[in-house]
């Protein structure tokens, strides 16, 4: 029954994408929809002394001028239901104070974006600017508080604390301290973030067409901000053009759209500009690590501890927190190998910069770049092979399932496997001759690894651990055939990249024996779907596939039962396959699929009763997670005379489970490394110390092009997860996660010889220079 | 003298007058000339805070800032004639409009160092888009054509209510997007005197297609394997296109003369420091990138 | 007072006769005022290339063009690519290679491509086409499925 679950399915979505017919909010405005501008902070601390509309009210083409004040002052509170957290509000629109440059005081709604953005240099506001506390040593030092009595840190965990580690560390033949470095960087999706709301006066609901990955929490956030009941909201996610993580969170702006639209009666957009997406819209990943591991003479790693500091900027995202990052780095720090004895202390610090979310990786692009720089240093100090360190480390063939120090459940994975392959790959390959040919030339080369896994499709009983008052995990799928015999299925994950309608429809088909074209998927429709929590934390195939394929295969089990009826057979001998309801084992007796939806919903009255009355499931998913795992490796060259540095090639091997389509997942992991590669070499979100950003440009936030991308060459392991509908497992990040200490290790190797060694992504340049 | 403000990252910090974000163009009056002298006339009339708009690739985004904030724009783009690389008494002209995706396809016996150095110009986009005149204009200190400009001794032909002028590049860029033509003038044409078969342009950016970070040009006689004359330009380390004061006559042709003339140029510069890197990172690119540049001029 | 201009100007081989503000960018006058919303503005100071279409067959930045610049000219945008319903090599190509996934990036890397494509008399390399596909941001795909499209269908179209 997996004729479509597998196959190199090109995308449903493509057509409409490549003819210029997507439909992005930016592609929603009719000619009465007017144009909303933020006015923002030109300080990353100040106290608002007052604020005068008066002149930009007076501009050409504007029609209001919106406050805070105005809007009743709405706020958003992300809550942790721990001791160690201390919940802040984020304002919609800060109104006495604001805490980072770039943060919205008031909105100018105009007839078009251009009288709009001159409405907003009219507003005069009167600031009285304040201490900055610009990075985590000043909110260390806490002698400028970002929000007053919190003393700068708003979460602090202490997740593991093995009283044997001093011991351990006092006693092994090997101690390693290291300190390790992140920078802010931004997911940077192409389309920025965008709104569109308009009041429907027919349905009393205001309807929020927004780019997100979350419409739920969408919905949520904009009724619990604006204290409406949530069937007055409903949110529309059309096309939405990447995400990445900056979309999984909820947007002030898009509470102050919809909270526009109410009053003015009229559609409000608001299409962020670049300039906005680089300072305003949330960042990620930056974050330092204090690190001791011990290890014996052979280099197995004894022991660990490591004090994990996380700069989460000016606010607690709502709905996951400001504790996203600390938790995730304490919790999974240790990663595929066998930890014995661990101890993470993980904490929030405010400053006064952009809130930081989740981006694709979430910590994980981190603590995989700490284990993995801690093996080579480790292999280096004691003269053990730098690769077949990890071997000695990682959880191996048999030891599955394996329980952690850090009481997390490995479930089945390919860990020796994919190391041993990707070895075996680039040797084949001729990576090793390669690096010796541009090391003739001049050049220093490098080749680095990186093993890791990357725990996906977390369900509510492994969030429940971070004790979020709003909890996701679930997702609930609802399939229906028509009586044409094809399906619609609606799903609570919403895609936006991820070729979700194609490969949900994939999933269907073979439950229910059709052709992926006779299914299609509903998402990103609060009004259309099950309340669900969208598409982040690479979740949707396991979680939201898995309940459609649940679903369908409660349909699947009704038309089995139709056809039973019908050819008078036992239901078990009924097989779905290729549109036919046949017979196992009699060749020639079948009805079309499509025939029993006809009967079904026409001629219902001539079916016994539990076959009557329509061809529809809801289901319902809820994992407790399963991990994915893959190899990456890097050859890198660096210019001597320039410090470049740049990845020549780069080799994965992945398992990601049952693969649903090859090709959705090979672009996923393109695009991931493509993503870590940036993470590793070119993306930094600077400040200067007054807390002005300073990377407000794609001329000063570089993005790599394909001039600094490699190919990328994949191969895959197939190892199902037990704990998955499909045996799939989830896989949306592991190429960002797996690559920057893939490549920080080239560069180390690269640069060894001259005694250089960085622990900091990215490494730049001048770095290699100094 | 023309007047822009700096689109970079840290100028716009210390301007805090200015809200954040805004990426659609200030209000302005659009005209158009259809020769030289109606755009002349039309800049005199509409007055110093005229700006010629031409390819508009660094302009239009200075104005999608609202960092450049002309009150009018005279389009020059539809002024015939200006299109032209011709060779003229052993020299070239380049007429102010010519594309720079022309200037990149089109070889000119003597002069291949400018079709080559427009590879480094932005992106293919940019480059059929953006001109000759318009990038001369900007007197951005790390442009191909201005530091070529300078490293040929090119002059700059200007027009103007005065007449004609012609301002050797060497006076011509007066450092950050400051040049020698008035508001009411306009380049027409830029004229190399004579050719250059010994050149070189190369530069460093993190990412391709970006400004370069330091960007390094070279220019040998060379009789043999012996330089008869030498001259090195660089951008992106001070406010204009620098003359490095390295005379390497009477030298050999040779790896150890160009790393030598890489270290006195380097040490001759005190370049600024922003994100894109510190000036001790600019002094050793220099370094290596005058070394790069006068082995290629030499090859 | 606006500074408005009446314009005219063909796209996809459609005239169009408009008043325009002479601030509005050529992306805006295209998305908004003439309802081709395939064109996409992803950062407005010309470096991520989503915007990209032909004017008078040159591939531009149509953020860094003013709309009343494009008075008398011939533009094509990523509509007019298609021969109707029929996607074109180039558009099959992108699918088949899955150069796309969140498609934002993909008209202005479309009519890059396009541009490119049409001036080539060889098959150029990977490296040639990595070199010129760096004109434009895509941020999801890594850009492979991407340059192998273009170079499928160089080769196709050299026969």
């Amino acid at each position: 029954m997996t004729a479509w679950v597998g196959a190199r399915v090109p995308r449903k979505e493509d057509r409409r994408m490549l003819l210029g017919r997507g439909r992005f909010v930016a592609d929603m405005a009719r000619a009465n929809t007017l144009h909303a501008s933020f006015v923002r902070s030109p300080y990353a601390s100040a106290t608002i002394r007052s604020i005068d509309v008066s002149a930009a009210r007076q501009v050409e083409g504007v029609l209001e001028v919106l406050t805070g004040k105005d809007l009743g002052d709405p706020f958003l509170q992300a809550v942790l239901e721990r001791d160690e957290f201390t919940p802040t509000k984020m304002p919609m629109l800060a109104t006495d104070r604001v805490r980072f440059a770039s943060e919205p005081v008031a909105v100018v709604i105009a007839e078009d974006a251009y009288a709009a953005e001159d409405g907003a240099e009219a507003v005069e506001v009167e600031w009285e600017t304040g201490p900055v506390v610009p990075d985590i040593a000043a909110a260390l030092e806490a002698a400028t508080e970002v929000h007053s009595g919190t003393g700068n840190c708003l979460v602090d965990l202490v997740m593991f604390d093995d009283p044997a580690l001093p011991g351990i560390f006092a006693n092994a033949p090997l101690t390693i301290e290291a300190t390790f470095r992140s920078a802010r960087v931004s997911a940077l999706p192409m389309e920025g973030r965008a709104t569109l709301a308009e009041w429907d006066d027919r349905d009393g609901q205001v309807v929020v067409h927004t780019s997100t990955q979350v419409p739920h929490q969408t919905r949520s956030g904009i009724a619990q901000a604006l204290g409406i009941p949530e069937r007055s909201v409903r949110v529309i996610a059309p096309d939405v053009g990447g995400g990445f993580g900056q979309k999984c969170v909820v947007s002030r702006e898009e509470v102050v759209l919809a909270a526009a639209a109410m009053r003015l009666r009229r559609p409000v957009i608001w299409v962020e500009d670049r300039q906005e997406n680089l300072t305003a819209s949330v960042h990620g990943h930056e974050q330092e690590y204090e690190v001791t591991a011990a290890f014996d003479a052979d280099g197995r790693i004894l022991g660990l501890s490591a004090d994990i500091r996380c700069d989460i900027g000016a606010y607690s995202v709502y709905p996951f927190t400001c504790a996203v990052e600390p938790l995730m780095a304490a919790t999974e720090l240790p990663g595929i190998y066998k930890v014995p004895a661990y101890r993470a202390r993980g904490r929030g610090f405010a400053t006064n910069k952009a809130p930081t979310a989740p981006y694709r990786g979430v910590s994980r692009p981190q603590i995989v770049l700490v284990m993995e720089r801690l093996m080579e240093k480790a292999a280096a100090r004691l003269g053990v092979d730098a690769v077949d360190i990890r071997r000695r480390n990682m959880i191996l063939p048999g030891e599955f399932p394996y329980t952690g120090v850090n009481n997390i459940t490995y479930d089945e994975g390919s860990y020796l496997e994919s190391l041993d392959l990707t070895e075996k790959k680039i040797t084949e390959a001729g990576w090793y001759a390669e690096r010796d040919r541009l090391r003739e030339q001049g050049l220093f080369a490098g080749i680095g690894f990186s093993c890791f896994s990357e725990r996906t499709a977390y369900g509510t009983p492994t969030m429940s651990q971070r004790r979020m008052r709003m909890t996701p995990g679930y997702d609930t799928a609802h399939v229906r055939m028509d009586p044409s015999g094809e399906v619609i299925v609606t799903t609570g994950t919403s895609g936006h990249g991820q070729g979700h309608e194609t490969t949900f429809a994939q999933i269907v088909a073979d439950q229910l024996g059709i052709h992926p074209d006779q299914v299609r998927l509903r998402q990103g429709d609060t009004d259309l779907t099950s309340y669900g929590w969208g598409t982040f934390g690479s979740r949707s195939i396991v979680i939201g596939g898995g309940a459609a394929r649940k679903a369908a295969g409660t349909v699947a089990g009704r038309l089995r039962k139709v056809a039973a009826h019908l050819l008078e057979v036992g239901e078990d001998d009924v097989e779905l396959t290729q549109g036919e309801a046949g017979v196992r084992g009699v060749p020639d007796v079948s009805l079309p699929i499509s025939e029993l939806a006809r009967i079904v919903h026409f001629q219902t009255h001539q079916l016994p009763e539990e076959c009557r009355y329509g061809l529809e499931a809801r289901e319902s998913a809820d994992p407790p997670g399963t991990f994915s795992n893959a190899c990456h490796a890097v050859l890198v060259s660096v210019d001597p005379g320039t410090g470049e540095i740049r990845a020549r090639k780069f080799m994965v091997v992945e398992d990601c489970g049952v693969i649903i389509n090859p090709l959705v997942v090979d672009g996923q992991v393109r695009g991931g490394v493509a993503q870590g590669i940036a993470a590793a070499l070119y993306e930094r979100i600077t400040f200067d110390q007054e807390g002005q950003p300073t990377s407000t440009t794609l001329m000063d936030y570089l993005v790599p092009t394909a001039g600094e991308i490699c190919p990328i060459e994949i191969h895959h392991l197939e190892t199902p997860s037990q704990f998955s509908e499909n045996g799939s497992k989830g896989m949306g990040e592991g190429g960002t996660i797996g690559a920057p200490a893939a490549v920080l290790n080239a560069i180390n190797d690269a640069l060894a010889h001259r005694g250089i060694e960085f622990d900091h992504i990215p490494v730049l340049p001048e770095d290699v220079l100094s | 003298m023309v007047k822009y403000d700096i689109p970079s990252s840290s100028e716009r910090s210390e301007d805090k007058d200015t809200e954040w974000s805004v990426v659609k163009p200030a209000a302005f009056t659009y005209h158009r000339a259809y020769d030289v002298n109606d755009t002349i006339a039309q800049l005199a009339e509409l007055g110093p805070d005229a700006k010629i708009l031409a390819g508009g690739q660094s302009l239009v985004a200075m104005m999608n800032f609202r960092l450049a904030r002309p009150s009018a724009l005279v389009d020059i783009t539809r002024i015939g004639g200006l299109d032209f690389l011709a060779k003229d008494a052993g020299g070239l002209r380049i007429g102010a409009l010519t594309r720079h995706r022309t200037v990149e396809t089109t070889k000119v016996d003597g002069f291949e160092v400018l079709s080559k150095a427009a590879r480094w110009i932005g992106h293919y986009p940019i480059r059929c888009r953006g001109t000759f005149g318009g990038s001369i204009a900007h007197g951005d200190s790390t442009a191909e054509w201005c530091l070529l400009t300078v490293l040929l001794e090119a002059w700059i032909v200007l027009q103007g209510p005065r007449g004609r002028r012609e301002v050797p590049a060497t006076e011509f860029f007066h450092g950050f997007f400051m040049t020698a033509a008035e508001p009411d003038e306009m380049i027409v044409e830029v004229r190399f005197p004579r050719p250059a078969p010994h050149a070189a342009l190369t530069e460093f950016s993190q990412r391709q297609g970006d400004f370069a970070v330091v960007a390094a040009s070279a220019r040998l006689d060379l009789a043999e394997n012996e330089i008869l004359t030498s001259r090195i330009v660089l951008g992106g380390v001070g406010p204009q296109p620098a003359v490095v004061d390295v005379d390497l006559a009477g030298q050999p042709a040779n790896e150890e003369t160009w790393r030598a003339a890489g270290e006195a140029a380097a040490a001759q510069v005190d370049p600024p420091s922003d994100g894109h890197g510190s000036g001790a990172y600019r002094k050793k690119l220099t370094a290596t990138l005058v070394a790069r540049a006068l082995a290629e001029a030499a090859a | 007072m606006k500074d408005i201009h009446l314009i005219a100007l063909t796209v996809n081989g459609e005239e169009h006769e408009i008043v325009v503000e002479s601030r509005r960018t050529l992306a805006d006058v295209l998305r908004h005022d003439l309802g081709y919303t395939g064109t996409h503005i992803g950062c407005e100071h010309g470096i991520c290339g989503a915007c990209t279409v032909l004017l008078d067959g040159q591939p531009v930045r149509a953020c860094l063009v003013f709309g009343v610049q494009a008075d008398g000219c011939d533009v094509r945008t990523v509509e007019g690519l298609s021969d109707g319903e029929e996607l074109s090599d180039l558009q099959k190509a992108f699918s088949r290679c899955h150069g796309l996934q969140c498609g934002f990036c993909t008209p202005g890397f479309l009519m890059l491509s396009e541009a490119y494509l049409s001036e080539q008399d060889g098959v150029p390399d990977e490296a040639q086409v990595r070199e010129v596909m760096a004109s434009n941001i895509c941020r999801c795909t890594g850009y492979q499925g991407i340059v192998e499209a273009v170079r499928q269908v160089a080769e196709e179209r050299a026969g």
